[in-house]
């Protein structure tokens, strides 16, 4: 009888244990959706409201804060640091897991120099490309400027998820693949790439996060200037959606704070827009190798 | 009657860095015929096998002095490993279709070596997949993917991508060790179908297995090979007390 009571107690404590545990898990669950769900309502409430076609498609002059210009330079961004930055990122990480051999100094001096720029703050990439980009190869400030400073700033991110989703393409795959004849490139590019590319893919949406949040490394490279209408022009100084809602936030006006809003909600939906499509592709990419 | 000798192993010494892995092995491969490896684990049967298309390139620090020809060609010196693991296929010991359609594991091969005409291809395919027997199972599925497969299903098809691209000679790695009775024994017969036509060299830990299939069997010890015979002999008559140790298993 004693032996039993003491087994009670015991299995009591632990499930008061378990049950303090459970209560944790959901607290910090509730509040990390809460607080995020939180911040969205609170933008996009005020944000949407103040969203029109005026502000979305219209010029940018004293009686109109339109962010059209911006919405443009900011995709156009995008498109063009990924198109610098993840085939060198990708072919980077190829060369480090599946060429290099180990302990080459050249991998290590790379996984260095990759680990240090990972940790660099925006702000000192943004000084960098003023001093470099903009000032020593006169560049000035332009969308440029600003793409290639943001591709260096974006290169770590594709580096190490590539290489990451390259390692975890097992062994076995490149061992078929030699085996029936093929040659490295093409085992690279027809079994581990395809395989890697959920995996690549990742590392790009994260660094779309990076591009479209940006303003300290673009402020000094590809400048605050804002146009009347928008422009593809390489060599224009013309700012991002980030920089509009930085610049409008900070201006006194009482209605551009409404605007600093919209631009975020715009922001907001952008990048939801971007990563739904990514998974999507993520998805259907991935679907042969998960047996679908 | 002899069978023509299809490849020669001559004075195999192998190291991966200080180990020795391969003692100075000499022996002669029969076409059409089915060769097995047997012997305790870490003997170096594997390392053997992948010495034969060169799979052991792969690996760092590996050293290997000796000679192994193919048709009187020496495959380490006059012969690119490319066009050597053509002609000797291989089927390892964990199922490893790609993550791709069985359509497009077996048209792999083919398409590598230069293969585009879709007719020909699809010509492939279904002879690829007659050879390992399972055509019937899957034609109906082939653009589906090949990891929904079974294990047996999945290694039958890695037999059949080996097919693909016409190959002499078959090295097996333990192919059915991961299999179910009734999957080991499809292969097997498989195996015994397909061998007027081929090479073929079989790694397994399995001597029913061994004295199922093969014509000849090599049994390893230390990464030497201690006999070499016809393997009703091997097993009925061994030559040498470590054979005869092994195979009535009192010890490995
Ligand atoms: N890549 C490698 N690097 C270093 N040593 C290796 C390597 N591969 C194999 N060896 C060693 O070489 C020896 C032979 O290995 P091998 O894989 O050929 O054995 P095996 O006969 O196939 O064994 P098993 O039956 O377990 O598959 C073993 O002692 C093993 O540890
Ligand atoms: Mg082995």
């Amino acid at each position: 009888m004693e032996n039993t009571a003491l087994e009670k107690s015991v299995l009591n404590k632990r499930k008061t244990k378990s049950l303090i545990l459970r209560f944790m898990v959901w607290l910090c669950g509730i509040l990390t959706v809460g607080i995020l769900a939180y911040i969205l309502l609170f933008i996009l409430v005020r944000g949407i409201p103040n969203i029109n076609m005026e502000f979305l498609f219209g010029e940018y002059n004293s009686d109109s804060l339109s962010a059209f210009s911006s919405i443009v330079t900011t995709v156009e961004m995008i498109v063009i640091s990924l198109i610098i930055a993840v085939p060198v990122g990708v072919f980077c990480a190829i060369y480090l897991h599946e060429y290099a051999k180990r302990g080459n100094k050249a991998v290590k001096v790379i996984r260095l120099a990759v680990d240090t720029l990972a940790g660099i703050p925006s702000i000192v990439y943004g000084l960098f490309g003023m001093i470099f980009f903009v000032n020593i190869l006169g560049l000035r400030a332009s969308v440029l400027s600003g793409v290639l400073t943001i591709s260096i700033m974006i290169l770590p991110v594709i580096i190490s998820s590539s290489e990451e989703a390259i390692k975890s393409v097992p062994d076995m795959y490149r061992e078929g693949s030699l085996g029936l004849g093929a040659t490295r490139l093409r085992t690279v590019f027809s079994i581990v790439l395809p395989t890697a590319m959920p995996g690549i893919l990742s590392g790009v949406i994260l660094a779309i996060g990076r591009i479209v949040g940006e303003t300290a490394a673009l402020i000094f490279t590809s400048g605050t200037n804002v146009l009347e209408n928008p422009t593809l022009d390489l060599m224009a100084s013309q700012r991002t959606l980030a920089i509009h809602m930085y610049m409008l936030a900070s201006e006194g006006l009482p209605y551009s704070k409404d605007m600093a809003f919209a631009t975020g909600a715009i922001l907001i939906i952008i990048v939801f827009i971007v990563n739904f499509a990514a998974t999507k592709l993520a998805g259907r990419i991935g679907g042969l190798s998960n047996g679908k | 009657m002899e069978n023509k000798e299809k490849m020669k192993i001559e004075n195999i010494n192998l190291y991966y860095g200080e180990f020795q892995a391969l003692k100075n092995i000499n022996m002669n491969i029969n076409e059409n015929e089915i060769t097995a490896f047997i012997g305790p684990s870490g003997c170096g049967k594997s390392t053997l096998l992948k010495s034969l298309n060169r799979m052991n390139d792969l690996v760092e620090g590996v050293k290997i002095d000796g000679k192994i020809l193919l048709d009187d060609v020496d495959i380490y010196k006059d012969m690119d490993a490319t066009v050597l693991r053509k002609r000797v296929g291989m089927v390892f010991q964990k199922p490893n279709p790609f993550p791709m359609s069985i359509y497009d594991n077996v048209a792999y091969g083919p398409r590598t070596h230069g293969i585009k005409q879709k007719s020909r291809l699809d010509e492939i395919v279904e002879q690829s997949l007659r050879s390992a027997a399972m055509w019937d199972e899957v034609k109906d599925r082939l653009k589906k993917s090949a990891l929904g497969m079974s294990g047996g299903q999945q290694q039958r098809l890695c037999i059949a991508r080996a097919f693909s691209v016409n190959p002499e000679v078959i090295l097996l790695d333990e192919p059915t060790s991961a299999l179910d009775p009734i999957s080991t024994m499809k292969i097997e017969d498989l195996l015994v179908e397909i061998k007027d036509n081929y090479t073929i060299i079989i790694v397994t830990h399995n001597m029913q297995q061994a004295t199922r299939v093969s014509d000849k069997t090599a049994f390893f010890l230390h990464g030497e090979v201690v006999e070499f015979n016809e393997t009703e002999k091997l097993f009925s008559l061994p030559k040498n007390k470590k054979t005869e140790d092994y195979i009535t298993g009192r010890f490995g």
